[in-house]
């Protein structure tokens, strides 16, 4: 068992597993139907995501385990999500805030896996690069025209910047997992991907007339598993539940 | 079928303009936008697309309601998959819509406000996993029944969406006969839900079709123009004797005793749906009227500010670009 691969491959799989679980929720209720169709769209790249993370994660533990077993067989403490994406949907302005933020960071870990010294995590970081720059791209664009856009969509995605900031941070914490990574070559050491994280969030704040909150604090516990929010417990019993009340059942 | 009792305007207008139009379509043209129609041509088709359109945004909320509890990744990937698709055709079909002179939010205001309907089985609940493979099985194979000839109806915007949308369809009743496979070769609790979901949805499948024919009042004037291709009830056999073989397939027993080959008409006879709780339906009396309308406007209303922003947004960029040049 590769238990630094291990957790680094679930902390990737998580973060998509459960942001892609908040943005199927929208499913049928968004805006417009063009937001229907790309809210969905993103889902999709996000659980197709999720089943090359964890199926990597799989691989490197050992233990016969697969991919949907680490989704749907986990419970919270030992899922490696980050704050941030286990928060609630709120308004279509906190979901698209949400997503922008992860998506900014999303790219640049993505882009950097790229070269990885690990074939799979390369190849994979490859084929997700893609669809991650497209989502940032298009968060950002929906921050941007509500931002700017009428006294009400401002003062909504101001409350939605403000909220969800402190949960910003936490992609970006160092620890011996990512220590072990970067010293295999396996990923950039977390810190590292800040400067661009904050050159585009700046970029894009200033665009949509948002003020960033003038705070350095992060909320933490997600990535480690240390403490998780009350959140993830709730979606993780209707994520499981077919799985966990039918134990003997192939679907 | 996502359009019934669709209701065919009557037209008066002038005999000579009307014989060259029906010879038109008689000979297999394509009605395009620009050319002339007559009123009623017009009309029954907004209403009949529109209603269409509307059925597969609302049909998006039974399946919605499983995508959260799907079994494995593969499973919610697939779903997540098939509900893209059917925002995809709404689109296709409210584009094909516009072209008949009536925009998007004006059919979608009378959707919410009840003047426009959606295809009655999306008033269903859907309590199992087992009721996505059910459908995907029935509703999307009865919906695919009635377009696979609307490929070829006289419209033709609405033709071609037809075309886009009957490419996508037959992978929704394949996931859906796929999912039915695994759960009827399952656990007891397995097959057990694969045959309630069988059970529950059979009726309100067959009522997709709308009618019976001697109580569809509307329809010769719609087959004439080529707006219907098929009788309700050639539809609803056809349906019928593709659906019966795959039911024994999976080893499932349609819930109706009178199932029975008949040699002579070279297809199934079988038990008329309860026409009954079909009107009950129609009428906003079904179990999930109440339900799928407020959660449509709820979603409508909830994203006002949205709408209303991306257009302040859109108008000040406007605006920008005029004062830069
Ligand atoms: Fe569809
Ligand atoms: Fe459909
Ligand atoms: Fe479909």
């Amino acid at each position: 068992m590769d238990s630094d691969l291990f957790e680094f491959a679930c902390r990737m799989g998580d973060n998509t597993l459960v942001l892609g679980h908040r943005v199927s929720e929208w499913c049928g209720l968004a805006p417009v139907l063009e937001e229907d169709i790309a809210l969905a769209n993103t889902a999709l790249d996000l659980i197709g995501q999720t089943q090359m993370w964890l199926g990597l994660a799989a691989q490197a533990e050992g233990k016969d385990r697969s991919a949907d077993d680490l989704a749907m067989l986990r419970d919270v403490w030992d899922f490696r999500s980050v704050l941030l994406v286990e928060q609630p949907n709120g308004d279509f302005g906190q979901t698209m805030m949400r997503q922008f933020l992860f998506d900014a960071w999303h790219v640049a870990q993505l882009d950097a896996l790229k070269t990885s010294s690990h074939q799979q995590v390369s190849d994979i970081a490859s084929k997700s690069v893609k669809e991650a720059m497209y989502h940032v791209d298009r968060s950002a664009d929906t921050v941007i025209a509500l931002g700017d856009g009428s006294e009400e969509s401002h003062a909504r995605m101001q409350a939605a910047l403000t909220l969800l900031w402190p949960y910003a941070g936490e992609v970006f914490e160092d620890d011996t997992v990512d220590q072990a990574m970067a010293d295999k070559g396996i990923a950039p050491l977390p810190s590292t991907l800040r400067p661009a994280f904050d050159a585009r969030v700046r970029d894009v704040m200033a665009q949509s007339t948002l003020q960033i909150p003038d705070t350095e604090f992060a909320h933490k516990g997600g990535k480690t598993g240390a403490r998780h929010s009350e959140h993830l417990g709730h979606m993780l019993t209707q994520m499981q539940w077919l799985q966990r009340a039918y134990p003997q059942a192939q679907w | 079928m996502y359009a019934q009792m669709v209701k065919s305007e009557a037209t008066a207008e002038d005999p000579d303009k009307l014989a060259a139009f029906q010879a038109r379509i008689d000979a297999g043209e394509k009605i395009e936008p620009k050319d002339w129609m007559p009123q009623g041509y017009r009309k029954t088709l907004i209403r009949q697309i529109g209603q269409h359109a509307h059925s597969e945004i609302v049909g998006q909320l039974p399946e919605g309601n499983w995508i959260t509890r799907a079994p494995t990744l593969e499973r919610k990937a697939i779903l997540l998959a098939k509900v893209q698709d059917e925002a995809g055709h709404g689109l296709y079909l409210y584009c094909a819509a516009e072209t008949l002179g009536v925009s998007r939010d004006e059919l979608t205001e009378m959707l919410l406000d009840g003047r426009m309907k959606y295809s009655s089985i999306f008033n269903y609940p859907t309590l199992t996993w087992a009721d996505m493979g059910a459908v995907g099985w029935l509703v999307d194979g009865a919906a695919i029944m009635n377009q696979v000839p609307l490929q070829r109806t006289s419209f033709g915007p609405y033709s071609r969406a037809m075309i886009r949308v009957c490419k996508e369809e037959s992978f929704h009743q394949r996931q859906g006969f796929d999912i039915m496979m695994k759960m009827a070769s399952g656990t007891p609790a397995q097959k057990r839900m694969a045959q309630d979901a069988l059970n529950r949805f059979w009726g309100p499948a067959l009522m997709m079709f709308g009618p019976p024919d001697a109580d569809s009042v509307h329809s010769s004037q719609s087959m004439a123009w080529k707006i219907k291709m098929n009788t309700n009830d050639e539809l609803r056999q056809k349906f019928v004797d593709q659906t019966v073989p795959q039911a024994e397939y999976l080893g499932l027993t349609v819930p109706d005793d009178t199932v029975a080959w008949n040699d002579e008409k070279a297809g199934y006879d079988f038990a008329e749906p309860d026409w009954a709780e079909f009107y009950d339906v129609l009428n906003g009396n079904g179990p999930c009227n109440t339900e799928r309308l407020a959660a449509r406007n709820k979603a409508w209303d909830d994203g006002a500010w949205v709408r209303d922003g991306m257009m302040a947004h859109a108008e000040k960029k406007r605006a920008r670009k005029m004062a830069a040049e």
